[in-house]
């Protein structure tokens, strides 16, 4: 630190993606021997961060000196070449290779030109071992692992290529208890080896425990870095927050009261390791907030309401009955009359090559038709009221719909469900990647159609979209309700911390904390 | 688990493929007239190899999660060019069977230059190259005929030892030098990892590229095998256009049948060529039950059908349906 240059350094480092700007003149220093931790509410600009340090993606301004010495990399072979490896979220297996084959797919050891199997079987093996994870056979295939194992052999991964820095994104999210404490100790290891390691998590308890720096991201900058155990989690918190508020939201109504009847309710929903017990209701009129980071269960959550998930337990009642929803085709309808629009539109929620006509009138065909026959007057008359609704801007409504911006391709997709005047709205992060006219424009849209009876339930990654649009936030941790927020308990402090488990608003450092 | 059971779940299409066609294969011998003799045998291995070949050609392009529509086309364009080359002094045949192969290398490689350099999709890119080197070959030979050294015909499509069928030999020959070595290489792994995920492959560093490309190459140069052997047995050059067609399409048959996923990242050629051989003997049992040559493409479509099937079993433990659509 003393005038040596550090292992690694990026200097103003900026990178957009069309409009949104998520890195703005990032500043990162990275040093020998130490575990650094990267904190940042979502969209902060982590992830982006390390794709550009992993040769992922490139920047388009700034610099990065490894060894004091610039470097740039074109692809993550030559990152991983230059001693940086990264355990992406997203897991980098190969599905249909084995595990042996996975661990040393980048550099495999070779013998008269062919790949030698025992020395990989060796390496595999070694690697395995050195990640605390022996009990995963090297000729198993990956997609035959569950997840926990399978983020065991993407760190396995990782340490069979000699890495000088090794960055974990929430490399431990899927883990178990006892899977995490090896980790922890092969971590603190490598530290001691001289490794440089980049530690991105949600779980405040594991920052405590292994980091000896820590940096706070938010709006794509870096805010703060300080020695970790400097701060308490309440200014770490506090830290994190303080985006702009830059979108305008309609005025709340009064709640609904609380003993209205609920119009969809949920008891003790449990899915595969992803849900477990989830009780909810939602009321007509309602827009009921799903809160939380990323992949807690509500993309799941939403999915079982909907009737895609097998094997679910517990049940759903619509207006006090129960009801058994086997598919999205019996979610929709008139009994139940549900919609949901997707997350993603472009595989889920829109037909891309076929006209704004035709995708409109998807949802709602049956409604639409005598006998198997479209009635075309009732079609335009009910597509004529929905562009003017939501505002569609579209040249025409027989050009595809592939050809819209972004914001009109997602109303496209909340018109469609319109079409069949649902009675349940289920949104998941709908204003994800659409300019903010637009999103205003949904949030509007939103309150309107709460006032006209119908019952939402919204899933945002955005804080102050479930602050300004929400009468109540679940909030999601882990596949259960860890907190329900209701009227002016919804902030943006309490949104975070619940978010991260952390109990109460002034617990002290450490305490309190279960992951 | 123990290794071995491993190797079998790996080894589970190539073994079943194996398993079929062993089963066919003893009941169409044991109808057969004249029994298990090394004739007989000998006839099954010729016209089983060509579908072999082709079939082994489509594998390397499955594996990668593409299709080859071409390499009907290109066995047909290979039988024109040998029924021109392999002629005449044993210098002049050997020169013309390096130069079939040559061009065989060269049609893979273009197909694998244009979807991947080109980034079309494989299915549009190989049916049109696949109706190039077919109008090639339709220039090089508008007439059935030509010819071919015949002594080395005989030689190949003979028996070695008296028994063992020349063919079959040649076919294994081919497997140890191309199959085994491509499929232990680092570019056959590249081929695998960018057919099983090539996202996940890219971000690991994988020559995705490169694997794809030898792997469309090394296809067009098995298919030139097929169409060498094609005019040792028929001594001619033909550009018999139905025949290309229905040689890729029973490509794709057998390389189903041999548990190659159509999905890419799963399966062996070895299973591929047990699926050929295979498909192949179901013709053979019509004939030995007396059925109507009619009857064939119909009872090829429900051997098919069946051995389909088999692998759609896994859609019934899927929790999460849309993972139906993955």
């Amino acid at each position: 630190m003393d005038g040596a240059a550090p292992l690694f350094r990026m200097e103003g480092i900026s990178k957009r993606y069309g409009g949104v700007r998520a890195l703005e003149k990032a500043e990162l220093v990275v040093e020998a021997g130490s575990i650094h931790a990267i904190l940042g509410e979502n969209g902060a600009g982590k992830s982006t961060l390390i794709k550009v340090m992993a040769g992922v993606v490139a920047p388009d301004e700034g610099r990065m000196t490894l060894d004091g010495r610039e470097a740039t990399f074109a692809s993550p072979g030559a990152a991983n070449k230059a001693g940086i490896v990264c355990i992406f979220q997203e897991l980098s297996l190969v599905p249909e290779l084995s595990v042996a084959d996975n661990i040393v797919i980048s550099d495999p050891p070779k013998r008269f030109g062919m790949i030698d199997r025992k020395a990989q079987r060796r390496i595999a093996e070694e690697a395995l071992a050195r990640a605390g994870a022996a009990d995963i056979h090297p000729l198993a295939l990956v997609k035959d692992l569950p997840l926990s194992r399978r983020q065991m052999v993407e760190i396995a991964k990782a340490l069979a290529r000699k890495p000088r820095i090794l960055i974990l994104d929430e490399a431990t999210s899927a883990l178990t208890a006892a899977d995490v404490s090896k980790i922890f100790a092969v971590l603190k290891r490598l530290r001691s080896e001289g490794l440089a390691l980049l530690y991105i998590s949600h779980r405040m308890n594991e920052i405590a425990e292994l980091a000896d720096q820590c940096t706070v991201f938010r709006n794509g900058r870096n805010v703060a870095s300080y020695p970790a155990g400097s701060k308490s989690d309440n200014e770490v918190v506090e830290l994190m927050i303080g985006r702009e508020y830059s979108h305008i939201f309609p005025p709340k109504p009064a709640a609904v009261p609380a003993t209205a009847a609920p119009r969809l309710e949920a008891r003790k929903l449990s899915w595969a390791d992803r849900l477990h017990d989830i009780s909810l209701t939602v009321r007509a009129g309602e827009v009921v907030g799903l809160g939380g980071l990323d992949g807690q269960g509500q993309r799941e959550l939403l999915l079982a309401f909907f009737g895609v998930l097998r094997g679910l337990s517990g049940q759903i009642l619509i207006d006090g009955k129960p009801v058994s929803i086997t598919s999205p085709s019996v979610a929709r309808d008139e009994g139940i009359g549900m919609a949901l629009i997707p997350e993603d539109r472009k595989t889920e929620g829109l037909m891309l090559p076929m006209t704004v006509r035709e995708n409109l009138s998807f949802a709602a065909l049956d409604r639409l038709s005598k006998a198997g026959i479209i009635d075309r007057a009732a079609e335009q008359r009910l597509i004529d009221d929905m562009v003017g609704l939501l505002a569609i801007k579209t040249a025409g409504l027989d050009i595809p719909v592939g050809a819209l911006s972004g914001g009109n391709q997602q109303k496209v997709v909340i018109a469609k469900w319109l079409m069949r005047q649902p009675r349940i709205i289920l949104l998941n992060d709908p204003t994800r990647g659409i300019d903010v006219g637009t999103k205003q424009e949904l949030y509007q849209l939103m309150r309107k159609l709460a006032d006209a009876g119908a019952a939402i339930l919204f899933y945002s990654t955005d804080y102050d979209e479930l602050i300004g649009c929400c009468d109540r936030v679940l909030v999601l941790y882990d596949g259960a309700v860890k907190r329900e927020l209701v009227g002016a308990e919804i902030t943006e402090r309490a949104l975070i911390s619940s978010a991260l488990n952390i109990h109460g608003e002034d617990s002290p450092v450490g305490l309190g904390v279960d992951a | 688990m123990k290794d071995w059971r491993y190797w079998l779940a790996e080894q589970r299409g190539t073994l079943l493929a194996f398993g079929i066609f062993i089963v066919m294969f003893v009941i169409y011998t044991s109808n057969h007239p004249a029994g298990f003799t090394a004739n007989v045998v000998q006839t099954a291995s010729n016209k089983g190899v060509l579908l072999a070949f082709v079939a082994m050609a489509q594998t390397l392009v499955v594996i990668t999660a593409g299709i080859d529509l071409s390499v009907g086309m290109i066995f047909l364009l290979t039988n024109c060019l040998a029924s021109w080359l392999v002629v005449g002094t044993p210098m002049q045949t050997t020169l013309g069977v390096i130069a079939v192969l040559a061009v065989g290398l060269l049609c893979g490689a273009i197909n694998g230059a244009i979807v991947i350099y080109g980034r079309l999709q494989p299915i549009v890119a190989t049916i049109a190259t696949g109706a190039v080197y077919y109008g090639i070959g339709l220039l090089l030979r508008p007439f059935p005929g030509g010819s071919v050294n015949e002594d080395l015909a005989d030689v190949l499509t003979g028996r070695v030892f008296g028994v063992v069928p020349a063919s079959l030999v040649v076919l294994l020959a081919i497997v140890l030098v191309i199959w085994v070595p491509f499929s232990r290489s680092v570019l056959g792994r590249a081929a695998y990892a960018a057919g099983s995920s090539e996202t996940a492959a890219y971000m690991s560093g994988v020559p995705i590229r490169r694997g794809k490309f030898a792997a469309y190459t090394l296809a067009g140069l098995l298919a030139s095998i097929g169409g060498l052997f094609l005019t040792f047995f028929t001594y001619t050059g033909e550009a018999a256009y139905a025949s290309g067609n229905s040689y890729t399409l029973f490509s794709i048959a057998a390389v189903v049948l041999g548990g190659v996923s159509l999905f890419g990242g799963k399966g062996s050629a070895i299973g591929a060529i047990f699926g050929a051989l295979a498909f192949r003997t179901i013709g053979d049992l019509l004939f030995v039950f007396d059925f109507d040559p009619l009857w064939q493409p119909l009872f090829q479509g429900v051997i098919l059908l069946v051995a389909v099937s088999l692998g759609a079993f896994a859609l019934f433990r899927v929790r999460n349906r849309l993972e139906w659509f993955l």
